[in-house]
């Protein structure tokens, strides 16, 4: 019944990250110029009272349109979307996402668990989580989580991250397909489409 | 972890049993809190979580206590109470009364912080606050003005934040890791058992506020919701939502008209 749910042209993109992302970020969303396929989401940690100074950042570094995320907003490939400050990120099947505001898990809200197991109870096989630089045990339940979803499990080469607890501890507990660095993950990005 | 259709059978039986209806919930979140009631209390078989639920009236309501979200904050995103004391506020002051609802107040932390703000303007003598939710724990708690002390730091930011020029400590007493607000702030507020999902209007108010509780809902359910608030609001009165919730799918449009960027609506006829 699930598998008729998945759609076969759109997979999506999910990267979580915390101290030390956004310069991560920063390397890699000006290089992409469209992406068609799939959709891409960015769970980051950052401050509750922050509203918009994320999306704007981003939005200046990419032409990609970046949608801002409210509640039951479509979920669409070809834009990147971002979790907002002091929500959970939900997603549902009917190719909408959705907020939530219960507790803080590993002391974040928006939390890269709660996002990356949700995502994978949808998107399955067609998902690939990306967890970058951070110094927090947030992400590594929610990569086990996609990858027993038959999902794509990527993080960031902890050599290459300025905070590398947050990817050591997801090698350490999770087997990733992929152990890379910002220019390979970007790579790897451009590579979805073709 | 249960299963889609363990929930979907959750969700039927619930409502045969009990007439409480999840139906309209948003599914994503609802399991999410499904299943952490339902490890948090050691299950492991799904036919036992649902006897359980079906046999014992007691846990039934334990359960639902524990679904719904009662995550809140005094002075929640600043801005947003910064518009009410320099906006709404003044306009509300020239009616000879104000009636208020907090409709999903949980713990109750909005309540009191609007009543800081009407104390502040001078109104709260001639205000009366209703506050409602499903959950009649969180309801006992609310009535109580008690909050754990540990977050009065964070409290204070985001008063000063919204523009508080008092001493935030002066609202209330601290006493081992709580913090009491002064009884004087609870004299104008009701508090009461209330169901978005099946009761109906019971009053006219000059305000409305239901922040972060439509997200749990679909988008059928949320029309309702909203449709209900409408009915419920006076001409010239206001309906304050969440930062990333709206009206736009629900009402007429030209009915009602936003402040600003502010999750704030003036009901205009």
């Amino acid at each position: 019944m699930e598998k008729d749910q998945i759609d076969p042209d759109f997979s999506v993109v999910i990267i979580g990250g915390s101290a030390g992302s956004l310069n991560a970020l920063m390397q890699i969303l000006p290089h992409l110029s469209e992406i068609k396929s799939f959709a891409i989401v960015i769970v980051v940690h950052r401050k509750s009272t922050d509203e918009q100074t994320l999306e704007e950042l981003i939005a200046l570094k990419t032409i990609i349109n970046v949608k801002p995320v409210e509640d039951k907003v479509p979920f669409l490939p070809g834009f990147i979307y971002i979790a907002p400050s002091n929500y959970h990120l939900l997603f549902e099947k009917n190719r909408t996402l959705s907020l939530d505001t219960s507790e803080k898990i590993n002391y974040s809200r928006p939390s890269i668990d709660v996002s990356f197991e949700s995502a994978a109870e949808v998107y399955k096989s067609n998902l690939t989580g990306i967890l970058l630089s951070g110094s927090n045990a947030d992400g590594t339940l929610g990569l086990k989580a996609i990858q027993k979803e038959g999902g794509t499990v990527i993080i960031q080469d902890p050599k290459s991250a300025e905070m590398p607890y947050m990817p050591n501890n997801a090698i350490q507990n999770t087997v990733p397909d992929y152990i890379l660095n910002i220019k390979e993950i970007l790579q790897f990005i451009l590579s979805i489409d073709n | 972890m249960i299963e889609d259709i363990e929930l979907e059978t959750l969700i039927n039986e619930v409502y045969e049993y009990y007439g409480f209806d999840f139906g309209s919930y948003s599914r994503a979140s609802l399991k999410r809190r499904v299943n952490r009631i339902y490890q948090l209390d050691g299950f492991t078989h799904f036919e036992d979580f649902l006897s359980k639920v079906r046999y014992d009236p007691e846990y039934y309501k334990h359960m639902v206590d524990e679904i719904t979200v009662n995550v809140t904050e005094m002075f929640r995103d600043p801005a947003f109470y910064t518009v009410i004391r320099n906006q709404i506020l003044p306009l509300l002051g020239t009616k000879p009364f104000i009636r208020l609802w907090h409709a999903g107040c949980s713990t109750g932390e909005e309540v009191y912080s609007m009543a800081i703000l009407l104390k502040e303007a001078g109104l709260l003598h001639k205000s009366l606050i209703y506050a409602t939710d499903i959950n009649a724990k969180v309801l006992d708690s609310a009535k109580k003005g008690i909050f754990p002390l540990r977050m009065m730091k964070e409290y204070s930011e985001n008063y000063r934040d919204s523009g508080g020029k008092e001493d935030f400590s002066s609202y209330y007493t601290a006493n081992y890791g709580i913090a009491k607000f002064n009884d004087d702030l609870a004299q104008k507020m009701v508090f009461s058992q209330h169901n978005l999902v099946s009761d109906t209007s019971f009053n006219e108010f000059d305000m409305i506020f239901c922040r972060n509780v439509l997200i749990y809902f679909d988008n059928e359910l949320q029309k309702r919701v909203i449709n209900l608030f409408d009915d419920s609001l006076a001409v010239l009165g206001f309906l304050a939502l969440g930062t990333k919730e709206t009206i736009k799918y629900s009402i007429a449009p030209g009915k009602y008209k936003q402040l600003e960027r502010e999750k704030i609506w003036r009901k205009i006829r």
